[in-house]
C-alpha cells in the first residue's frame, strides 16, 4: 500500500497548484461578483490539458488517470469552486460519458473536441420535477426514421451557458419510465435550443448554471449514447465517477479556507500576540487539517479503484458525502477563526464558506450518497 | 540551429524564513524551483525554435541528482532533451570552478547558441553565464529582453538601466536572460507524463575529464573561499520620535537618509 | 608582488558614475590596511576621457591608469575584458574593484575568468584581515537572508563587486597638479565582436513599484489626489517612485499599479516612506520586508509608526515640503560629475 503520490504526479500537482495561485487565484473574487468565469481563464486550461486529464491520447485527451484528474479538482478548487466545477462537470459527466459508452466513431466525433481543448461539455439530467427522483425526468425524445425529436427543459445545468455540448438523457418509451430512459449528444446549437440565463445562487457563483428547453430539436440516430433504453444506467454511471471530482472539489475548498486562515492567524493580534498563538486557535485548525486529509484520502481511494476498474461507486459516495460535510464545517470555522474579517468579501473565506454548501447538493445530495453508501452494505 | 540552456535548480527564496528563536535560516520544506531567470531563459529558447524551423532546444543543469526534476520541468515545457552534468569531483565549486565544469561539458554537447539566466536568485552573483562565455571564448550579451535570429547572428535587445542596446552578434555566442525576457510558459498535464517517459543524461566526472586541465574544477579549482556565513542581526526596534518642531522633524529624517546613503 | 586597491571607474556617456567615487572612497580607507605604501589606483576607459581624470583625483584616487580608444566609448564586453586584463597583467594589482552594475557585472567575470582569479559578487562589506591581510569581502546571499564573508587567499588580484550606494565618497582632495596616467591600448578592430546596432531609451511612463529603491507611500492624510504632488516631488529627488495604501486607490486619487498591500503589490525597497499611513495588517503585508522604514504621522500610537525604524510624529502637509528642500540642498554639496 502506498499513499504517496508519484513522481509525475507530483510535478502535476505543482503545476496545477502553480497555475491556481498565479492565475485563478487573482479573478477568483471578480468573478464571483461578476457571476461569470473570465473566458480567457478557460481557454487557459483547455490548452494545458486540465480539460481532458483521464482520456486517452488517441482522442486528444491527456492520457492521465482519475488521481491526476483529483489533484487538478482539489488545486483549482482552492483558488476557485467555480472553476472547479466547470471541469469537473465538462470531465466526469459528459466526457467520462462518453468515453464509456460512445463508439469509436461516437468519441472521434463527440469525446475528440471536448478532450483536445477545443468545446466544453455539460450534463442534462435534472429537470424541475426530477431533482434526486431522476426518475421523475419528463423530456422525451421522439423516433422519427433516422433520427429523434426531442422536447423537455432542462434545469441547474452547469456549464450550459457556453457549452457546446450536452449529454442530455430523454425518454425514448416514456411507459417503461427509467428503462425507457436513452442519452443522447445534443450540440447545443441545434435549432430549437434555448438557454436562459445564469440562475442567480448563493455560491460558486461564477460557475455557469442554466435551464435549457428543448423544443422539437432534431438530432440524428447517430448521437445516441448506448442503447435505447440505457440512459439511466448511463446517467448513475457518470454520476458515479462524477463525484469523485466534485469530492475533490471540496477537499480544495476546505484546504483553501484552511490556507487563507492559517495566513491570517499569523498576522491578526488580538490581546497582544497574533491569535495563531491562543490553543482555540492551533486545536481548531489542527482538528480541521485532520479532516480534510481524512476526506483527501477517501477520494484517493475512489480514485485509484477506479483506475484499477474497480468498484468504486460506495467509495466514490462515502468520498463525496464526507468531504462535502467537511467543507462546509471547515469553512463555517475558518469564518468563525477570522471573526470579522472572515465574513467580509474582502478576504476569500467568505466566498468559500458559501461555494462549500453546493457540494452537499450537486451529483447526489448527501442523503442520496447515504442510500448508496447503506444500498452497498447489504443490510436487507 | 542547437539552442542550450543552462539551468540552476535553487531553493524558492521567498519561502524562506528566519527562526525567530536561533536566527537560523528554516531549509527544511523550502521548495526547489528553476532559477527565474534561466525559466525566462528556457521560455526564450523555445520561442527561438518555433520560429527556426529545425532548431533543437537542449536543456542542462549541473547539480546534484535531485536536480532532475528542474530537468523535467524543462522537457514538461516542452525541451527536446535534457542533460545533467554531476558528480562528487564538481562539487564545491565557485562561480570560476562552476563556469569550466559547465564550459567543459558544453564543448562536448555542441551549441549554436547558449542562453543562461542572468543571476540565479541564492547565490546571487550574476558571474556564471559570463565565466562560462570567458572559458567557451564566446561572445556574451547580457540582460537580454529579447532575443531574434537574422542568418549567421542574434540579434538581442540588452536591458540598460535607462535605455536598451540592440546587438548584433554572430552565433555562436552567450546570451544572459532576464526574467522579463519571457514570460515562462507553464508545462502540460500530459507533457508532465512524457517527461518522465524520456530518459535525461547524466554527464559524470569520466565522461567529462579530459575536458578540464588540472585543479581547475571542484573545490580545489575555486580561487575564492566562504570564511563565515552568518544571518543578518534580528531588526532593532525602531526609534520613535515625538514632540519635534517642523524643522527638528525633518533634521531627523535628513540625518538618516544620509547615514543610510539613501542621498 | 601584487601591490595597490584598483578601481575599474564606470562611465556612461563620458560621465563619471558615483558608484566609482564611492569606491575610490572605499579603497582609500580599505589600502592603508593592506600596506603603509599601498596606493589608490583608478582605472579610466574610454573614448577621449582623460580629463576626467582629475574628478577621480578629488575623489581620492592616488594615481588613475587612462586608455583611450574609440572601441571604449561605449560598454562592449570584450574590448574592456581584454583592456583591462592588460592592465592587470601589467601592473598585477592585490585588489580590483568593480561597481556592481549592469555593466560591471557583465565585465568583472570575464576579467576574472580569463586572469584566472577569483571574483566575489555585489559586495556591501569590505575590509582588511589585521593578521593575514586577507581581503574580506562580505556580501548577501540567499535573497538577502544570510551573509556571506569571503575570501581569496592564493590567486591575485582579490576581486570583488561592490553594490552601489554602500560605501561612502571619501573627503574631498585636492587634485592640482595631477595627471593621468595614459596607457596604450591593445586594442585591434576584431576585438569588437558584437554591433550595437541601436540605443534606444527606455519609456518611463509605466512603473513597477516592485523594482523601485525608494518608494514614499501615501495614506489617508494625503487627503486628495493633489496630495501626492509633494510626495512625487521627494521620491524624485531620492531616486523613487511614489505608491499608496488602499484609501487612495480606492477613492481614485491614485493609479491602482501603485497600491501597495494583500490586495496591491508587495515590495520591498530600500527605503519605505509612509506617509499618514497608519498601517492596516493589509497593508502592512505588502510592506513590512523593506529594507528600511521611516514613518511619518500625526499619530505615535498607530502600528506603522511601532513598526518603522524611525518614527516621526508629525504632519506630513507641513514636514515633506521642507524635507524635500531638505534633501535637495544636501545633494547639490556632493561631489558628482553633472
Amino acid at each position: 500500500m502506498d499513499f504517496e503520490l508519484n513522481k509525475t504526479q507530483l510535478l502535476q500537482r505543482e503545476l496545477f497548484r502553480k497555475f491556481a495561485e498565479e492565475e485563478v487565484k487573482p479573478l477568483a473574487k471578480e468573478m464571483d461578483e461578476a457571476e461569470e468565469l473570465n473566458p480567457e481563464l478557460i481557454e487557459k486550461m483547455k490548452k494545458l490539458g486540465f480539460f481532458g486529464i483521464p482520456f486517452g491520447r488517441e482522442y486528444g485527451g491527456e492520457g492521465q488517470d482519475y488521481i491526476s484528474y483529483a489533484l487538478c479538482m482539489e488545486e483549482i478548487s482552492k483558488a476557485d469552486a467555480s472553476s472547479g466545477v466547470t471541469i469537473s462537470v465538462h470531465t466526469s459527466l459528459y466526457c467520462g460519458g462518453v468515453n464509456e459508452f460512445g463508439t469509436e466513431e461516437q468519441k472521434q466525433a463527440f469525446l475528440r473536441p471536448c478532450v483536445d481543448g477545443t468545446s466544453v461539455g455539460c450534463f442534462g439530467l435534472t429537470e424541475p420535477g426530477a431533482g434526486s427522483d431522476a426518475a421523475g425526468v419528463q423530456t422525451k425524445a421522439k423516433k422519427e426514421g433516422d433520427h429523434y425529436v426531442i422536447n423537455g427543459s432542462k434545469i441547474f445545468t452547469t456549464n450550459g451557458g457556453f457549452a457546446d455540448y450536452t449529454l442530455l438523457f430523454a425518454l425514448t418509451n416514456p411507459e417503461l419510465g427509467t428503462k425507457g430512459m436513452s442519452a443522447f449528444v445534443v450540440p447545443l446549437h441545434a435549432e430549437g435550443v434555448d438557454i436562459s440565463a445564469n440562475i442567480e445562487r448563493c455560491g460558486i457563483r461564477a460557475a455557469s448554471n442554466v435551464v435549457i428547453a428543448y423544443e422539437n430539436v432534431v438530432v440524428p440516430e447517430f448521437n445516441r449514447i448506448g442503447k435505447e433504453g440505457e440512459g439511466f444506467k448511463i446517467a448513475m454511471t457518470c454520476l458515479n465517477g462524477g463525484r469523485i471530482g466534485i469530492a475533490a472539489q471540496a477537499v480544495g475548498i476546505a484546504q483553501g479556507a484552511i490556507d487563507e486562515t492559517i495566513k491570517y492567524v499569523k498576522e491578526r493580534k488580538q490581546f497582544g500576540k497574533p491569535i495563531a498563538a491562543f490553543q482555540n486557535t492551533q486545536f481548531q485548525l489542527a482538528e480541521m487539517q485532520t479532516k480534510v486529509d481524512a476526506a483527501r484520502l477517501l477520494v484517493w481511494r475512489a480514485a485509484a479503484t477506479k483506475n484499477a476498474h474497480g468498484n468504486y461507486i460506495s467509495q466514490a459516495a462515502m468520498a463525496k458525502m464526507f468531504a462535502s460535510d467537511v467543507a462546509c464545517q471547515v469553512t463555517r470555522e475558518c469564518v468563525q477563526l477570522m471573526g470579522g474579517y472572515g465574513y467580509c468579501r474582502e478576504y476569500p473565506v467568505e466566498r468559500m464558506y458559501r461555494d462549500a454548501k453546493i457540494t452537499e447538493i450537486y451529483e447526489g445530495t448527501s442523503e442520496v450518497m447515504k442510500i448508496v453508501v447503506s444500498g452497498g452494505m447489504k443490510l436487507k | 540551429m542547437k539552442i542550450v540552456v543552462c539551468i540552476k535548480q535553487v531553493p524558492d527564496t521567498t519561502e524562506v524564513r528566519l527562526d525567530p528563536k536561533t536566527n537560523n535560516l528554516i531549509r527544511d520544506g523550502v521548495p526547489s524551483i528553476i532559477n527565474p531567470d534561466d525559466k525566462a531563459g528556457i521560455e526564450a529558447a523555445l520561442r527561438l525554435r518555433e520560429a527556426n524551423e529545425g532548431a533543437t532546444v537542449t536543456v542542462v543543469s549541473m547539480g546534484p541528482p535531485q536536480a532532475d526534476v528542474a530537468l523535467r520541468e524543462a522537457l514538461a515545457m516542452g525541451a527536446d532533451e535534457a542533460i545533467l552534468i554531476s558528480g562528487r569531483e564538481f562539487g564545491g565549486a565557485d562561480t570560476l570552478a562552476t563556469g569550466t565544469t559547465i564550459a567543459g561539458a558544453l564543448k562536448k554537447i555542441g551549441y549554436d547558441i547558449i542562453i543562461t539566466g542572468r543571476q540565479a536568485i541564492d547565490g546571487d552573483t550574476a558571474q556564471v553565464g559570463p565565466q562560462i562565455a570567458e572559458q567557451l571564448g564566446l561572445p556574451q550579451v547580457g540582460y537580454a529582453e529579447d532575443i531574434r535570429i537574422e542568418g549567421e547572428y542574434a540579434i538581442v535587445k540588452r536591458q540598460y538601466d535607462d535605455c536598451y542596446h540592440i546587438i548584433k552578434v554572430k552565433m555562436p555566442c552567450l546570451i544572459t536572460a532576464l526574467s522579463q525576457l519571457a514570460e515562462p510558459r507553464y508545462m502540460t498535464v500530459h507533457g508532465i507524463a512524457d517527461a518522465y517517459a524520456k530518459e535525461i543524461k547524466v554527464l559524470g566526472y569520466e565522461d567529462l575529464k579530459d575536458m578540464y586541465a588540472e585543479g581547475t574544477i571542484g573545490r580545489t579549482g575555486s580561487p575564492t573561499n566562504v570564511a563565515e556565513s552568518f544571518t543578518k542581526q534580528a531588526k532593532a526596534k525602531g526609534t520613535l520620535l515625538t514632540g519635534l518642531t517642523v524643522d527638528e522633524a525633518v533634521q531627523a529624517i535628513v540625518d538618516k537618509l544620509d547615514e543610510r546613503h539613501l542621498i | 608582488m601584487a601591490k595597490n586597491v584598483f578601481v575599474v571607474v564606470e562611465q556612461r556617456n563620458g560621465a563619471i558614475q558615483k558608484v566609482s567615487l564611492e569606491l575610490i572612497g572605499e579603497a582609500k580607507r580599505l589600502a592603508p590596511q593592506f600596506a603603509d605604501d599601498e596606493k589608490v589606483v583608478a582605472i579610466l576607459l574610454g573614448d577621449k576621457i582623460a580629463d576626467k581624470a582629475s574628478l577621480l583625483f578629488e575623489g581620492g584616487a592616488d594615481e588613475v591608469l587612462c586608455v583611450e580608444d574609440p572601441m571604449l566609448g561605449t560598454y562592449v564586453t570584450e574590448p574592456y575584458t581584454k583592456t583591462i586584463v592588460n592592465i592587470i597583467k601589467t601592473y598585477e594589482p592585490n585588489v580590483v574593484l568593480f561597481g556592481a552594475t549592469t555593466i560591471g557585472r557583465d565585465l568583472a567575470p570575464r576579467v576574472a575568468g580569463r586572469v584566472g582569479t577569483g571574483l566575489t559578487a555585489d559586495c556591501t562589506g569590505l575590509s582588511v584581515d589585521p593578521e593575514t591581510k586577507l581581503f574580506r569581502m562580505t556580501r548577501p546571499a540567499f535573497g538577502g537572508n544570510i551573509m556571506a564573508t569571503i575570501l581569496i587567499k592564493e590567486k591575485r588580484p582579490q576581486m570583488a563587486t561592490v553594490r552601489p550606494g554602500v560605501m561612502k565618497m571619501g573627503e574631498k582632495c585636492d587634485a592640482s597638479g595631477k595627471t593621468a596616467t595614459m596607457v596604450p591600448s591593445v586594442l585591434e578592430p576584431s576585438d569588437m565582436n558584437v554591433e550595437i546596432l541601436e540605443i534606444i531609451p527606455k519609456d518611463t511612463k509605466s512603473v513597477d513599484i516592485t523594482e523601485a529603491k525608494v518608494l514614499v507611500s501615501g495614506g489617508r492624510a494625503v487627503g486628495g489626489p493633489e496630495g501626492y504632488n509633494p510626495l512625487r516631488e521627494l521620491a524624485a529627488v531620492l531616486g523613487g517612485e511614489v505608491s499608496s495604501s488602499r484609501i487612495g486607490v480606492d477613492n481614485g486619487w491614485i493609479e491602482k499599479d501603485r497600491q501597495v498591500g494583500q490586495t496591491g503589490k508587495t515590495v520591498r525597497p530600500q527605503l519605505y516612506m509612509a506617509c499618514g499611513i497608519s498601517g492596516a495588517i493589509q497593508h502592512l503585508a505588502g510592506m513590512e520586508n523593506s529594507d528600511f522604514i521611516i514613518a511619518i504621522n500625526k499619530d505615535a500610537t498607530c502600528p506603522m509608526m511601532q513598526l518603522a525604524d524611525l518614527g516621526v510624529e508629525g504632519d506630513i502637509k507641513k514636514i515633506i515640503p521642507k524635507l524635500t528642500e531638505a534633501v535637495t540642498k544636501l545633494k547639490e554639496s556632493r561631489v558628482v560629475d553633472k
